[in-house]
């Protein structure tokens, strides 16, 4: 059995790390309220974008857009969205399992695709075992700007343009709820599911100078908003993966101590008893 | 007077909603006025501020491209980024400026040379429109 100051060391040193998971969990929260906030104030642009690209999709029949157009596909592009920090559970792995996954089931080389990462924990996946990675930025703010990823954003769907590749995906976890978040694998590019519910001819408009130049301006700043749009649902993710992580990580601690207590009570009673005992033991033998 | 609703909004959010008389912006092809009951339009905008009309007094936004969609009793621009007055960092905006200088003049590649311009384009309108001269 652990002498009684072993186990001792053991308790305070959980009780620290629980001090520590404690306060990352009320971070994570506090990050993941104004994460929430975030994404929500990003659905009004979202919605008119794509209202606008809809109506236009639907609306002119002879607008045309390499963007909009799907073309044989000799490269494929992944924007996968990690965390820069580990210690949120399944966060990153589950992401990149299923981006690994599809990798390995649709191409054989590594001419055949690229990968954009955001996140540290992405990039170095991916280079440890030698992908190729063709963009990343790494240190996202917890609450990140669209200025702030504007570039990767703008270089992703240039990409896209110059015909590097010929489909983009995005892999990212999508927020559900605080304890529920699902990898999420979204095609961006090219946008041929412009009109799903259907709402063509709510409005037909008049383009100023044409609709191709409006296309021109308008697609890409919709591309480079889809990609925000899945960073802050990213970003509110993670803050939640923490969030329970971390709270999963107080509960075991409280655990430990619990079970760490129990133990440290009962030696220091053997410790008395033994102690009595040859007390008695002593008497006895001077009688 | 009838009024227009406009909304500005931008990825990090909406910026500014409520009603106004005139809206005037500058758009790809050229300046735009519009007044309540204009036809349905689509039209890109440049790096450009725009003037909202209100009851004789008059507010500057500063945007950095995005587009315009107007229908007869409103106005939404969508921009990736919009600016009052008020917003603007004008140390930012100053730093900015200089920084797109410095890298235009040591020219390295078209593509940074086009960016840099565009950041330039940028941080002028906003100092513009913080300083309101026009």
């Amino acid at each position: 059995m652990a002498s009684l100051r072993d186990i001792k060391g053991r308790i305070t040193s959980t009780k620290k790390t629980k001090q520590i998971t404690k306060a990352m969990e009320m971070v994570s929260a506090s990050k993941l309220n104004k994460a929430e906030q975030n994404a929500r104030s990003f659905v009004p642009y979202s919605e008119k974008i794509q209202e606008v690209v809809a109506s236009i999709a639907a609306g002119g029949g002879d607008a045309s857009h390499p963007m909009l157009e799907a073309r044989d596909v000799k490269r494929t592009g992944y924007l996968v969205i990690t965390s820069d920090r580990g210690l949120a559970g399944a966060y990153n792995s589950s992401v990149l399992r299923k981006v690994y996954q599809q990798i390995r089931q649709h191409h054989n080389s590594a001419e055949e695709y690229t990968l954009i990462t955001m996140g540290r924990i992405g990039r170095d996946f991916f280079r440890k075992r030698n992908m190729p990675v063709d963009k990343d930025i790494t240190g996202i703010a917890d609450q990140p700007d669209f200025a702030d990823i504007k570039d990767i954003a703008s270089e992703t769907v240039q990409l896209f343009t110059d015909g590097e590749i010929d489909q983009l995906y995005i892999y990212y976890n999508h927020y559900v709820s605080a304890i529920t978040q699902e990898v999420t694998e979204k095609k961006v590019l090219p946008l041929t599911n412009l009109n799903p519910e259907g709402k063509a001819g709510t409005s037909s408009y008049e383009y100023e100078p044409d609709e191709e130049e409006i296309l021109e301006v308008l697609l890409p700043q919709y591309a480079e908003s889809l990609i925000y749009g899945a960073l802050l649902d990213g970003k509110a993710s993670e803050h939640a993966a923490r969030m329970t992580a971390m709270k999963s990580a107080t509960d075991n601690a409280d655990e430990l101590i619990g079970d760490l207590s129990l133990s440290y009570n009962r030696a220091r009673q053997a410790a008395i008893t033994q102690e009595i005992t040859e007390i008695v033991g002593g008497a006895a033998a001077l009688e | 007077m009838k009024t227009l609703t406009v909304s500005v909004v931008t990825p990090d959010g909406p910026v500014l909603e409520d009603a106004y008389e005139m809206v005037s912006c500058k758009a790809e092809s050229g300046e735009l006025g519009i007044l309540p009951g204009h036809i349905p339009m689509v039209a890109p905008l440049t790096i450009s501020s725009i003037r909202l009309k209100q009851e004789g007094s008059s507010e500057r936004i500063a945007v950095s491209g995005g587009f315009l969609e107007v229908r007869p009793d409103q106005v939404t621009i969508l921009a990736q980024s919009a600016e009052k007055p008020s917003d603007i960092d004008i140390d930012r905006a100053r730093r900015a400026k200089e920084r797109a200088e410095q890298r235009m003049a040591n020219k390295q590649s078209d593509i940074d040379f086009r960016r840099a311009e565009l950041a330039l384009k940028r941080a002028i309108n906003r100092l513009d429109v913080k300083n309101n001269n026009f």
